[in-house]
């Protein structure tokens, strides 16, 4: 009765084998790489730039010991953190000779120094957590108020002009907290203005009012458009921090929204979150301006202001533009990557009421004539746009050029992350020194192994034979536990560790339960095999009843929780899944093994139960 | 080896009121400390910055407090896991940049002393605060309310309430302990609280299953015999267990460093009264809740084995 049936050895031995595959590249440690992503959307790193690094890295006699190129950009593993250093000097002379102007961001990383072949089948080590590594975590509301407030403010400008486009006479159009409110002096001209304020934003809810002295429109936005907008100006702002973090030269940024108007940033191994602070908080913005053809063809500098452009073949030119400035970046409302008339890429861009009304002028007096997008950062500007006016235009425009799809939607990109669609507040921070996430690990780990060695021996005085099965099984679980956690890649931080340690000293209670089970079987009377069954039977909804109850409160936590809460919830209710399964299954296949074959078990190693 | 030779049913429900009436004493107890003193919240639920600084030699806990003072920052400074370490909380104070606090702390102390490294940061908003303490609450009382709904329908719904009255009684008290000694509540202490309530349930999802079983097997015996012969039988599992776990916290509290002191310590209380309230506390309640043998002999044949020792006591 206690045999299994050979499947069942082999499905076991077969979960262990892979749990050790996963655990392994965690024993490898970590190497110091080079990391170079790209700083811009049109910048790319591929395979040619690898080939180049090497053989750059060749002639100046620095040994790789790898590389590998993947989604986050391209990461050369070196030797040690001297030859590191020299690395990424060496890559970020050759690859930014403009310091002040990088288009590749080289970062210091560690890469696993686990085979490749690990890495290959995904096995990767543990995702460790800010508190274990060092580095900075903010949280950042969106004001969505102010996202809103700046919305209806060009609705209302936009209103302005289709209305005198139409003749239509109002007496005034004002925004009053999350509404606009349209003043006419008559019912009929209302009447009209209604139909053509749905014909120019259907995004608007209008709703009649009388106040006795005027007829008016109250206008609210729409339901959805309202989250439309909202989720837009989140989008929009991770766009531009994502640009601002790529200045900072960090391996493995995370940016992400967090709920309806808040967005994460952690930047691993950041040491000066002063800095970081005024990067993320730092406004970046776009001009239109018009080219100086004349500076252009003479060379002169003279009363101009003279950006460089990169062409796409990769070379830079100098663009001269006149001093004045047509349009902000704040007055741009949006950008989308579309086609023309001609089925050419291009992107369209509007603005807001008022510098339509400039651009609609300065077009028309410069027809034929060269105007450029400045893009400025830092006080630096580059144009990222020089294109030859083709008609007159207003509020409304396309920016043609010798665009590939790819490009339009990259400039569109770029153009929305010019400004933060809404202002942000720093709401949460948290900054660990890289010697405190050190001694985090150490003290967790500390912890686990010495509470780990203490459950052991008793367990092994206590229980004997029965007591090293258990302990066996506990070790499985934890092997199983840093699998998984390996596997998934779940962020591992100092209260997961906890939890490691917390649901192994949890687990031992089923082997407790099952070997007191069988204790007393025997004791009742019964033959070896038969208290092994009927230990591990009775023992099963006990255990199963348990660890459910332990699990809702984990699931509680895991729901509920947010950052330190949540490291503890992830590891804690997968620790309950592993443990059900190492301190059942796992340690049944080994008792089995040990007595099952035997025709007559004599006695069990179980400890004392010769009392009655 | 065996620590338990217990040879005959020991009369745990004889003294049953005994316990409750200390358990509501202690209770009271832990609602006064509550009420009177508060708990000790840490900046993640008040909002607030919290800076973490390491001297190279002892810190001079008085002049940081000073220096801090006299730039108007008025916090909590005070050493934190060893005399070098110092732990410095500011409030969130009505219209002050919050977020720029850090870095003021940062900037005077490296002024004052080059060897200062700011180990660690954090900042929380007045927002986040009271958002993290609406969730725990709200983490607690699903939990809660998850657990008895399980336990009505794997047992009885006596069996949920009393567990669940016996096992918030241990939360409360541990609560209780924070507030009486004004230790630091901070978001590790909340989890702990909650993977306490998971676990001592568990304690006492024990002790149930065992009384279910016994009132199918001792069809003669009266409910409190059954109570306790189920105690009893599973007395030296409960003592074991607790025991291995409150070692692995145990090494948590020696090892672990200052981060996980007060989890540890949440731990252990919450083990230490986890065996108390889920044995002495819910058993009784379960009683006086008026369980009966004919809850459970709906399903009278279940397994084999047990009609063997038909009225058979461990």
């Amino acid at each position: 009765m206690n045999r299994f049936p050979t499947w069942k050895y082999a499905l076991i031995g077969v979960t262990i084998a892979a749990a050790l595959l996963f655990t392994l590249p965690n024993f490898f440690g970590e190497a110091p790489a080079v990391q170079v992503s790209s700083n811009r959307a049109t910048v790319k790193v591929d395979a040619a730039l690898l080939g180049r690094l090497e053989q750059l890295l060749i002639a100046q006699q620095i040994t790789t010991t790898g590389a590998i190129l993947d989604l986050h950009g391209l990461r050369i593993r070196v030797a040690d953190a001297d030859t590191q250093l020299k690395a990424k000097d060496l890559i970020e002379k050759t690859l930014n000779p403009d310091p002040q102007n990088p288009e590749y961001v080289v970062a210091l990383n560690l890469l696993s120094s686990s085979p490749s072949w690990l890495t290959a089948v995904h096995a990767l080590p543990m995702y460790l957590g800010l508190d274990l590594r060092g580095g900075v975590h903010f949280l950042l509301q969106v004001d969505m108020q102010a996202a809103l407030v700046k919305r209806l403010e060009s609705f209302a400008g936009d209103l302005r002009t289709g209305l005198r486009e139409k003749n239509i006479r109002h007496a005034g159009i004002a925004r009053e907290g999350q509404t606009l409110r349209l003043r006419f002096r008559d019912a009929e001209t209302r009447d009209k203005a209604m139909v053509t304020v749905g014909q120019l934003i259907p995004v608007l809810t209008l709703a009649r009012r009388d106040d006795g002295q005027d007829f008016m429109i109250v206008a609210t936005l729409k339901p959805e458009a309202l989250k439309n907008e909202q989720d837009l100006a989140v989008k929009q702002n991770i766009v531009t921090l994502h640009r601002r973090v790529n200045q900072l030269g960090v391996a493995e940024p995370v940016i992400q929204q967090q709920g309806v108007d808040r967005i994460v940033v952690q930047l691993p191994g950041v040491q000066d979150p002063a800095k970081a602070k005024d990067i993320l908080g730092r406004t970046a913005t776009l001009e239109v301006r018009l080219v100086d053809e004349e500076a252009m063809r003479s060379g002169s500098s003279f009363n101009v202001d003279v950006f460089p452009e990169r062409k796409r073949d990769g070379s830079v030119s100098a663009v001269p533009v006149k001093k004045q400035i047509l349009v902000t970046g704040d007055q741009f409302i949006g950008a989308s990557a579309t086609f023309d008339n001609d089925h050419r890429p291009a992107v369209s861009v509007e603005l807001n009421e008022t510098a339509g009304r400039v651009m609609r002028q300065a077009t028309r007096e410069n027809l034929k004539h060269l105007m450029a997008i400045i893009l400025i950062e830092k006080g630096k500007g580059e144009a990222i746009s020089v294109a030859t006016i083709q008609g007159e235009f207003g509020a409304r425009f396309q920016i043609t050029g010798s665009f590939t799809p790819t490009e339009t939607s990259d400039l569109s990109l770029l153009i929305r992350a010019g400004s933060l669609a809404a202002p942000m507040e720093i709401i949460e921070e948290r900054t660990v020194g890289p010697s405190l996430g050190k001694e985090n690990i150490e003290k967790g780990f500390n912890a686990t192994k010495w509470g780990f060695v203490a459950i052991v021996l008793f367990m092994s005085a206590y229980y004997t034979l029965f007591g090293v099965f258990s302990s066996i099984a506990l070790g499985v679980n934890l092997l199983f536990l840093v699998a998984l956690l390996s596997l998934l890649q779940a962020t591992l931080t100092l209260p997961g560790i906890a939890a490691i340690a917390l649901t192994l000293g949890m687990a031992i209670d089923a082997n407790v339960l099952i070997n007191e089970r069988i204790r007393e079987e025997v004791r009742g009377g019964q033959s070896p095999q038969a208290a092994i069954a009927a230990g591990y039977e009775r023992a099963w909804g006990t255990i199963l009843d348990s660890n459910v109850t332990t699990l809702i409160a984990g699931l509680a936590l895991l729901i509920f929780g947010s950052g330190p809460v949540r490291g503890f919830a992830v590891v804690h209710c997968l620790g309950i899944l592993t443990s059900i399964f190492s301190s059942v299954v796992v340690s049944r296949a080994i008792v089995n093994l040990a007595y099952g074959h035997r025709r007559k078990a004599g006695h069990l190693a179980i400890g004392d139960t010769g009392w009655k | 080896m065996e620590f338990f030779k217990i040879r005959r049913v020991i009369p745990f429900m004889r003294h049953a009121l005994v316990f409750n009436v200390i358990s509501l004493l202690t209770f009271l107890a832990a609602i006064f400390f509550l009420a009177h003193k508060g708990l000790h919240f840490s900046v993640e639920f008040t909002g607030g910055t919290l800076v973490e600084v390491s001297y190279k030699e002892a810190a001079k806990v008085e002049k940081i407090r000073e220096t801090l003072e006299k730039a108007g920052l008025n916090g909590e400074v005070q050493n934190f896991g060893s005399s070098r370490d110092v732990l410095i909380r500011l409030p969130v104070v009505k219209g002050q940049s919050t977020a720029d606090v850090s870095q003021k702390v940062t900037t005077l102390l490296k002024a004052e002393d080059a060897t200062a490294e700011v180990r660690r940061v954090e900042f929380v908003g007045p927002q986040v605060g009271e958002e993290l303490a609406e969730y725990g609450a709200l983490a607690l009382l699903v939990t809660a309310v998850g657990i008895v709904l399980y336990l009505w329908i794997r047992f009885e719904w006596r069996f949920g309430l009393a567990a669940i009255i016996a096992n918030l009684h241990d939360v409360v008290i541990i609560l209780g302990f924070f507030a009486l000694f004004q230790w630091e509540f901070s978001l590790p202490v909340l989890a702990a609280v909650l993977a306490v309530l998971g676990y001592s349930v568990n304690e006492s999802v024990v002790v149930f299953d065992r009384v279910r079983e016994n009132f199918r097997k001792m069809r003669k015996a009266s409910v409190p015999e059954v109570i306790d012969s189920a105690i009893t039988g599973v007395i030296s599992r409960t003592i074991i267990t607790h025991g291995c776990t409150q070692a692995m916290v145990t090494t948590m509290l020696l090892f672990g460093g200052p981060a996980l002191h007060y989890f540890a310590l949440a731990l252990t209380i919450g083990i230490c009264f986890g065996i108390y309230s889920s044995v002495l506390v819910a058993s009784p309640l379960v009683m006086w809740l008026g369980v009966d043998r004919t809850q459970f002999i709906r399903a009278p044949k279940k397994d084999p084995l047990e009609d063997k020792n038909e009225g058979a006591v461990v």
